[in-house]
């Protein structure tokens, strides 16, 4: 078969062809795979509420609520989880700006007496090595079953109590801020 | 050439990555473990593949001067494919890759074996083409992938075999650096014996 001729028409032509027949294709493909992207999604979302609240019989994600941070900021998440219709405890999505490389994402559990049960780190992109130490139970742990109003949370270099990450301060402290506008927020409006 | 030989040069002899030092963006910006150098690898393969098979069977249909559009259309949809179905699928891995799953696009070898190779040759040499080129690949990054593992974190795809940190150097960025220098002093001592 001889090989087509550059000639502005067939150009023009078989761009045309080559693009709807790949357009057509990412439509079919994307069609296809938008509920299995939303369901990963979800899931992911579900785990981070199953890891810091007690259990539940409700759907936190159907009941969520927003609470504004202000100062332009986005506003923050809460999941309640229900237990024969008593919240048992709240999922905080709580986020700040500050970690090494940006986003941090957090999902913070909160108990009804203020009290912060367990940390799910949701996103981040810190250091690989040095800030995901933060995603490690030596660190998280710190606070587990805390009373926020017991201790101050920050990093012990800035007066704090809380024992940063050794070479990963600036993420440890994104970690501590997050929680503590987790708490804050919570205070606010999130207590419901 | 026969086509055993034209399978296997992708391992050896023409490696895009020991070799000819194609594709070095994500080779060295995702193979922090064996298992994140594996999937890319992988997921390059299957754009290689699909890319090398489409082109060869349109290579008479497209004029000569669109033809760079034409393939570089052809690998930016299997490239959306490959993102989505991952994203869908295995979201966990998905998450770790990111923005090198986009950047197939722009990697030189699926574009570099499109022009040079699969615009040539049959239908079936392209085939093996694209087989070839991408399982060396995929190699290529699992073997790196694997090396900064053991050596940074002391665990091989996500096994721990020994209890500690390992060297921090080879998980981050120049390690890769220095792990890909010493794997491409090895495999050209290999090649020349």
């Amino acid at each position: 078969m001889a090989k087509k001729e550059s000639t502005f028409i067939n150009m023009v032509a078989t761009l045309f062809i080559v693009t709807l027949v790949a357009s057509t294709a990412l439509a079919y493909v994307y069609e296809l795979t938008k509920e299995p992207i939303e369901a990963a999604k979800l899931a992911k979302k579900l785990e981070a509420i199953d890891a810091v609240v007690p259990d539940y019989d409700n759907q936190p994600v159907d009941e969520m609520f927003k609470v504004a941070v202000g100062d332009g900021q986005d506003s923050i998440e809460f999941y309640p989880a229900k237990k024969e219709g008593k919240v048992v405890g709240t999922a905080v999505r709580s986020y700040t700006n500050t970690g090494y490389n940006g986003l941090v994402v957090l999902m913070v559990g909160v108990l009804p007496d203020g009290t912060i049960k367990d940390i799910e780190v949701v996103q981040h992109k810190e250091t690989p090595g040095l800030g995901t130490k933060m995603e490690s139970p030596k660190f998280k742990d710190q606070f587990k079953n805390m009373d926020p109003s017991q201790v101050t949370i920050k990093v012990k270099k800035d007066g704090g109590d809380i024992d940063a990450i050794t070479a990963a301060t600036i993420s440890s402290r994104a970690f501590s801020a997050a929680t503590q506008l987790a708490i804050d927020t919570y205070k606010k409006g999130g207590n419901k | 050439m026969s086509q055993w030989k034209n399978f296997t040069k992708g391992f050896l002899k023409e490696n895009p990555v020991f070799v000819l030092l194609l594709g070095l963006c994500p080779t060295l910006g995702v193979t922090s473990t064996a298992i994140n150098g594996m999937a890319m690898g992988l997921a390059t393969l299957f754009v290689l593949l699909m890319s090398n098979i489409v082109v060869s069977l349109i290579k008479n249909l497209i004029p000569e001067k669109v033809r760079i559009p034409s393939f570089i259309v052809v690998i930016a949809t299997f490239v959306t494919v490959v993102d989505l179905v991952m994203a869908g699928y295995a979201p966990a891995v998905h998450e770790q890759l990111g923005l090198f799953i986009p950047l197939i696009v722009v990697n030189c070898i699926v574009l570099g074996r499109a022009e040079a190779f699969a615009s040539r040759k049959s239908f079936m040499s392209s085939m093996i083409d694209g087989l070839g080129m991408g399982l060396g690949f995929t190699f290529a990054l699992t073997l790196l992938g694997s090396v900064r593992e053991i050596l940074g974190s002391l665990s091989i795809f996500g096994f721990k075999f020994m209890e500690g940190d390992g060297i921090l150097v080879f998980i981050l960025p120049p390690g890769a650096f220095i792990a890909l220098g010493y794997l491409i002093a090895i495999m050209n001592k290999f090649k020349k014996a």
